[in-house]
């Protein structure tokens, strides 16, 4: 570990490695999650069988030139589920992350301008929330009633609104200290005018970057309660459901699992550079190294 | 450091109440009336009446907290109803299962993880820099679950070394135990891997650039020595608190893995009880979780506070 190193000057500027770095990533991302995005867009329409097409002739086939990716143990083809599935699997990640937006904005904007018992109140009450462990909460909340896809998304929003609340909150209370604030504060203006106009203009652009790495972990969270029988049901092609639905089968036919765990995969990797991305673009003093 | 203790210990206690009051309004909103689901699908209304007067069901919802509440104060965790045993040792059991898994899971990740993040580090920007971060990056890209299914698709079902599941008791012998948690907590390790490894690194970096390092350098100290007695020392203080963060995570997302390696946990027991609608145990196994989860968050936080100078001398956190 230690035989090239002692030559070497030991500081580098920081600025030189992250800037070259920006536009790749970037890019990357968006060349991963172009596909998908077509796919999501007009899955059922690309796809070469319909998703729930059974074919009991052709059961547990192999990936082959009929079958691109092979079939599962209702014949049904895996590579148009999965492919039919991408919307079902983003979706869920993306309406989760804009459900805990919606709630957690107006939250913090009022946490961090009125302050006082209101914002405690609101503070404490997110502690409570964030203090169950999040796949758990999303158990808890699902646990009610029977399983259904859009009460996976309102409990993955309602994990994820602990953190927007906080971040929204700590931005507000920063912008609160500028002078553009103070001077609409002096004008007159009301706090509803303040809080839309001056602060929530600006405060978009951290949310942003906070909302893209969010999608992941909602998109991942959504997956797992696919997967234990607490998102999709079937015979949608959720990736989480399709991977669960694969087990018994992993043997005979690993494809079924795994076509959809690289598109998984392709997803994530995907939103993740696309979020670097957008942090080192909206953030340039951000070294991105957290 | 004593007040700031108390006073977090304090606000946990609070928590932990207000959670046991959701935790028991949500679990009763749940469809399926216990009493019915006692007395069998052909019992008469009147026994099903009189069962739920025995449990005290028919009072109302506070009165029934309060009974719930003050029995968990006292250690009595209730009664299963579908497995018809006192609650406790069953959930002790397998908390005690969980925990194992957690440990040894964390102390996987501590020992790679920081391991990585420190060569990474000294090799910066170099290939073997990127392959540590292209690894780690591998092991957040897919869930957990995926990883599961490949690892025991290829060690348990083509290479036959190791079981795909299930658990031995230690008393069957050290490895039929040890071989059983293996897959498990490779699964695990591979979760929380990235982010031990980046923070690391990050951290290291930081150090190494501090003029301490620099000075220990300058005085002829080997790199060996620089790297690992003065700047890892003080690079680890932010990965300890995200060490005991994970902790907690492993203990929460236990849920998914033990479900795919049939390990009798804390996270198989909840499943269970989800899937009976076995109402007692589901409440106490979720607030078992969730206090473990509240305490290991606690303990990070207090752990940041001892080692951080800064905060033990008095100065004000955050």
């Amino acid at each position: 570990m230690t035989d090239a190193t002692p030559a070497r000057a030991p500081v580098q500027s920081v600025p030189r490695r992250h800037l070259p770095s920006l536009p790749v990533s970037l890019l990357v991302g968006i060349v991963l999650l172009a596909p998908l995005v077509v796919a999501a867009v007009a899955g059922s329409w690309i796809a070469p069988y319909p998703y729930d097409e059974m074919n009991i002739m052709s059961r547990l086939q192999p990936p082959g030139v009929e079958f691109w990716f092979g079939t599962d143990e209702f014949g049904r083809d895996v590579f148009s589920r999965t492919l039919v599935g991408t919307g079902s699997s983003l979706v869920m990640g993306v309406a989760a992350t804009a459900l805990s937006l919606l709630a957690g904005v107006p939250l913090g904007l009022i946490a961090g301008y009125k302050g006082g018992r209101t914002g405690e109140a609101i503070m404490r009450a997110m502690d409570v929330l964030m203090s169950f462990p999040p796949i758990l909460l999303g158990i808890l909340v699902l646990a009610v009633t029977p399983p259904a896809q859009w009460k996976a998304i309102v409990a993955i929003g309602i994990v994820y609104v602990p953190q927007v609340v906080r971040l929204t909150r700590a931005i507000t209370l920063e912008l609160m200290q500028e002078e553009f604030i103070t001077a609409a504060r002096l004008r007159g203006e009301s706090a509803a005018y303040i809080l839309f106009h001056e602060i929530l203009p600006n405060i978009w652009p951290p949310l942003v970057v906070e909302a893209s790495l969010r999608v992941v972990f909602a998109i991942l969270l959504g997956a797992s309660l696919s997967f234990i029988g607490m998102g999709a049901q079937p015979p949608s092609s959720d990736w989480g459901l399709m991977i669960s639905e694969a087990r018994p089968f992993v043997e005979q036919a690993p494809w079924i699992a795994l076509c959809p765990g690289f598109a998984l995969a392709t997803a994530v990797i995907g939103i993740n550079l696309l979020g670097d991305g957008l942090r080192a673009l909206l953030d340039p003093r951000n070294t991105g190294a957290h | 450091m004593f007040a700031y203790t108390l006073t977090r210990l304090v606000y946990l206690a609070l928590v932990l109440a207000v959670m046991s009051v959701l935790i028991f309004l949500v679990t009763q909103a749940m469809p399926g009336d216990v009493a019915s689901m006692i007395a069998g699908q052909f019992a008469s209304k009147e026994v099903v009446d009189a069962i739920a007067v025995k449990l005290g069901l028919d009072q109302p919802l506070i009165v029934q907290y309060g009974h719930w509440a003050a029995g968990i104060l006292r250690g009595d965790l209730g009664r299963s109803l579908v497995l018809e045993q006192p609650i406790g040792p069953i959930l002790m059991e397998a908390l005690a299962r969980s925990l194992v898994l957690a440990v040894v899971a964390l102390f996987v990740v501590a020992v790679v993880g920081i391991g990585l993040g420190v060569l990474a580090a000294v090799r910066r920007g170099k290939l073997t820099d990127q392959l540590v971060s292209g690894v780690s990056y591998l092991g957040i890209a897919v869930p957990d679950f995926f990883w599961a299914i490949v690892l025991v698709l290829v060690f348990g079902s083509y290479m036959k070394l190791l079981p795909t599941g299930g658990y031995a008791p230690i008393a069957d012998g050290f490895l039929p135990w040890a071989s059983h948690l293996v897959l498990p907590v490779i699964t695990l390790v591979l979760m929380l891997l990235a982010r031990i490894a980046r923070l690391t690194r990050s951290s290291m970096i930081d150090v190494l650039q501090t003029n301490y390092v620099k000075f220990a350098r300058a005085k002829g100290m080997p790199e060996s020595v620089v790297i690992l007695r003065h700047a890892l020392k003080n690079a680890l203080l932010p990965t300890i608190t995200v060490l005991a963060i994970d902790f907690g995570l492993i203990l929460g997302g236990v849920v998914v893995i033990e479900t795919i390696f049939s390990y009798p946990g804390m996270g198989r027991l909840l499943l269970f009880a989800i899937q009976r609608h076995d109402l007692p145990l589901i409440q106490a196994t979720i607030l078992i979780v969730s206090a473990a989860y509240c305490l290991a968050n606690l303990t990070a936080d207090l752990l940041y506070a001892f080692v951080n100078p800064k905060i033990r001398h008095g100065m004000r956190a955050s």
